[in-house]
């Protein structure tokens, strides 16, 4: 009698899979419900938004910023712009400085929305999801009114924002915060607290302090796995040393230190923060100075390099910019968290199951053009 | 049943040549049909648009708003529009066990409610085996289910077909232990019975009988939700990670008969918990004196308004918990099951014995406590969420053209 024997089976997680967000694919090997590897294929979206950048100008590529990170505008915006400053010597105003950061921190907490919200549809909460969405668009309205986008916010220049802030935006903003922090309560009570979440979240996808040094992970991802590190606190840009804030890292409530649960916690930590920066900057914005400070239509910035980093909502997102003296980037490389974040699935989904594998996508935060621009 | 077919047949004019067993059968299945086509088909779809409006209230969403008033013919549109799309059977499919699947599942579901009493009279057949037949017959949607996984030759079918075989086959254990201890307290089997065993008024249900029976009422209800399939137990159809599982393949009509079992067997849950804990269709004596002096079919009517409001709160908390909670992983609702569910279940089963031993007549003190704890822990709970929702109210500022 032979005796018995599983065989493994072969799935395509994505990427039309529904909890793959956007276009990622994971080639995932399976005995029945435990897998024993999940890899990811990456490249499904590549737009070459980085060789475009050689065919624009400084000031014509500001809009495919957006489209690097689609949940993130702002911060990608600012990073470049930032990029530009720098290589060109541009000095911009404290009042664009304090724009730039709202505008940056109201991004980071609707990013966020997003991000715990799509971690609660992926095990099966639908409301929660919903609920972060309602809070997003009131964010998306205010957005709007400042920039006139929705989606891919198109705020920062190079030299400063494009508008001041309208009349009457602030108090707008101030009532938005004073009603999304009693939310982001109840938000907890829904789903933080719930014990099936705990339980489907804690001790899973554990990324030691190690393995999150190891493979590069940043910002939120990289916290969760208890270090602090910050680049708005430890390499400080922009007013960011003018605030007080604190930097929210895992602490193993649900189980172990690292897992999915701390990701999740860093960021429901992270939006009130935000919230208190926010406050902040509503408080000490300079009453004058130009949105924009005069910048020439065509900018050369001598011959040279610049590599900026800057917090953004996935973490460090750092844009390397080459200058030949002329008119475009002679090369434009942006590193972003997310495709770090997918590098570190093959090694920690080894003898998960696959539920496990959607919660842990989910807690990573990963964002698909975000890994290949 | 038989009451009401020994009326007609004396109301209906008939040649003496067919002999009255016949014209029972027949009238028997008019009665099914009738059930079926007239109460349980239209209620499933009509549940179908009661979850979505519901679950669009719990997101801050609208739901379906725009056929029909308040959206209710919805769920036909909906029907219409499956029965006209095009039925598709996947090549590489096993096409007798794809095509079959639904079949199987949709008649496991509907010959339970052969047995749902929905009032004294109104039952299909009260079978002497009532309650065991429910749960034997139910078990056919298993089948079907994971024939549907097996035939759709698709790796995420399969894995919904085996989650929902290994779930069913486990959860079957402890509902049938907290069936045993309403068998144990009615001495019946037939649904009837078991509801004849009860009162009309609270202390007078099996849910207050004794502390054992308040405990096998949750374990039944978290056992058939999990046997239905119903959230957080939707591991088989579990759209996250399995695309739906099992129906991922399903299209048009296939794909809703699915649907449709569901919907119904949230009513067969709902109505399975009423009759057996609930009282059923219990009216008090005094108002079914009142009724029959105004007309002799007002009683009957009034126990099924009485059944079908007990098996709405029910329904509205299947849809309810279904939109509150995530869904738990495979090894933690096995680990539900056989480590919690199936001790508590043995427990409940020792527990009534014991109880039924010491205090043959029952303890009213007991029954009067635990129907005062409910009616408190209810009061707290109402102002809790009324509490809540007034916290919650606060001015939206949703303009799309600031």
């Amino acid at each position: 009698m032979s005796e018995l024997h599983t065989q493994e089976m072969l799935l395509n997680m994505g990427p039309q899979h529904p909890s793959t967000h956007g276009v990622i694919r994971f080639v995932v090997k399976t005995d029945g419900e435990v897998m024993s590897t999940a890899i990811p294929d990456v490249g499904y979206l590549h737009r070459s938004i980085e060789k475009i950048a050689e065919k624009a100008t400084y000031h014509g590529f500001m809009p495919w910023t957006d489209r690097v990170d689609y949940l993130a505008a702002m911060n990608c915006n600012y990073t470049y712009a930032l990029a530009v400053e720098k290589l060109s010597g541009i000095e911009t105003s404290r009042r664009a400085e304090y724009l730039r950061v709202i505008s940056m921190e109201l991004n980071r907490i609707i990013s966020h929305l997003l991000a715990v919200g799509a971690l609660g549809m992926d095990v099966g909460a639908y409301t929660p999801f919903i609920h972060g969405l309602r809070e997003r668009e009131k964010v998306n309205d205010l957005i709007e009114e400042l920039c006139g986008q929705r989606l891919t916010y198109n705020y920062a220049r190079v030299g400063g924002v494009i508008y001041d802030m309208p009349s009457g935006w602030a108090e707008k903003v101030l009532a938005f915060l004073d009603q999304f922090a009693p939310m982001v309560d109840e938000f907890n009570r829904l789903l933080t607290d719930n014990k099936i979440l705990k339980n489907r979240l804690g001790g899973i996808g554990v990324i030691s302090k190690e393995d999150a040094i190891a493979y590069n992970l940043v910002g939120p991802n990289l916290r969760g796995s208890g270090l602090k590190w910050d680049l708005r606190k430890d390499l400080p840009y922009s007013v960011y040393p003018e605030f007080e804030f604190d930097v929210p890292v895992g602490t193993g409530e649900a189980g172990t230190l690292g897992d999915c649960f701390d990701r999740y916690m860093v960021r429901i930590r992270e939006m009130g923060e935000s919230v208190k920066i926010l406050r902040q900057c509503f408080e000490k914005i300079p009453s004058e100075g130009e949105p924009q400070v005069k910048v020439p239509k065509k900018i050369r910035p001598p011959a040279g390099e610049i590599y900026v980093r800057t917090e953004s909502t996935r973490g460090d997102l750092g844009c390397y910019l080459v200058s030949d003296g002329g008119d475009k980037p002679y090369r434009l490389k942006f590193r972003a968290g997310s495709f770090n974040a997918m590098s570190i699935v093959e090694k920690v989904s080894r003898g998960m199951m696959v539920a496990d594998l959607i919660a842990f996508i989910a807690s990573l935060d990963i964002v698909a053009p975000e890994i290949d621009r | 049943m038989q009451q009401l077919a020994d009326k007609l047949i004396q109301i209906i004019p008939h040649p003496g040549f067919i002999p009255d067993e016949y014209l029972y059968v027949g009238i028997q299945l008019a009665f099914a049909l009738l059930v079926l086509m007239l109460f349980v088909a239209p209620f499933a779809g009509i549940v179908s648009w009661v979850e979505r409006r519901i679950a669009a209230r719990m997101m801050d969403r609208v739901g379906p708003n725009r056929v029909g008033p308040q959206g209710f013919l919805q769920w036909l549109a909906d029907g219409i529009k499956s029965i006209l799309k095009e039925d598709i059977v996947p090549t590489a499919a096993d096409p007798i066990l794809f095509r079959l699947g639904p079949y199987l599942v949709f008649v496991g579901m509907f010959i339970a409610f052969v047995v749902v009493p929905f009032s004294s009279k109104l039952v299909i057949a009260d079978l002497n085996v009532g309650i065991f037949y429910l749960v034997a017959v139910t078990s056919l949607v298993t089948v079907g289910i994971l024939m549907s996984g097996w035939g759709s030759n698709n790796k995420y079918s399969l894995l919904g077909g085996m989650r929902s075989a290994a779930q069913i086959v486990a959860y079957e254990i402890p509902a049938g232990l907290a069936i045993l201890v309403i068998v144990f307290l009615s001495g019946s089997l037939s649904m009837q019975g078991i509801i004849a065993a009860q009162g009309a008024y609270p202390w007078q249900w099996f849910l207050f009988d004794n502390p054992f029976t308040l405990v096998t009422f949750f374990l039944l209800f978290i056992a058939a939700l999990a046997e239905g399939n119903r959230a957080p137990f939707d591991m088989p159809e579990a759209e996250s990670e399995l695309i739906s599982g099992y129906s991922t393949e399903y299209s048009g009509m296939r794909f809703v008969f699915f649907y449709f079992e569901e919907w119904a067997n949230i009513y067969l849950i709902a109505a399975v918990s009423t009759t057996l804990f609930l009282g059923g269709w219990q009216i008090p004596p005094a108002v079914r004196e009142w009724a029959t002096a105004i007309h002799a079919l007002l009683p009957d009517l009034l126990e099924f308004v009485t059944f079908f409001l007990k098996a709405a709160v029910l329904i509205f908390v299947v849809i309810w918990v279904r939109w509150t909670l995530p869904r738990v992983r495979v090894d933690q609702l096995m680990i539900l099951c056989w480590k919690y569910l199936v001790p508590l279940g043995f427990a409940c089963v020792l527990g009534t014995g014991l109880w039924m031993l010491l205090f043959p007549t029952g303890l009213p003190v007991v029954r009067y406590l635990l129907v005062g704890g409910a009616a408190v822990t209810f009061g707290y709970f109402f102002y809790r969420v009324w509490y809540q929702l007034k916290a919650a109210r606060v001015e939206i500022h949703l303009n799309p053209f600031v």
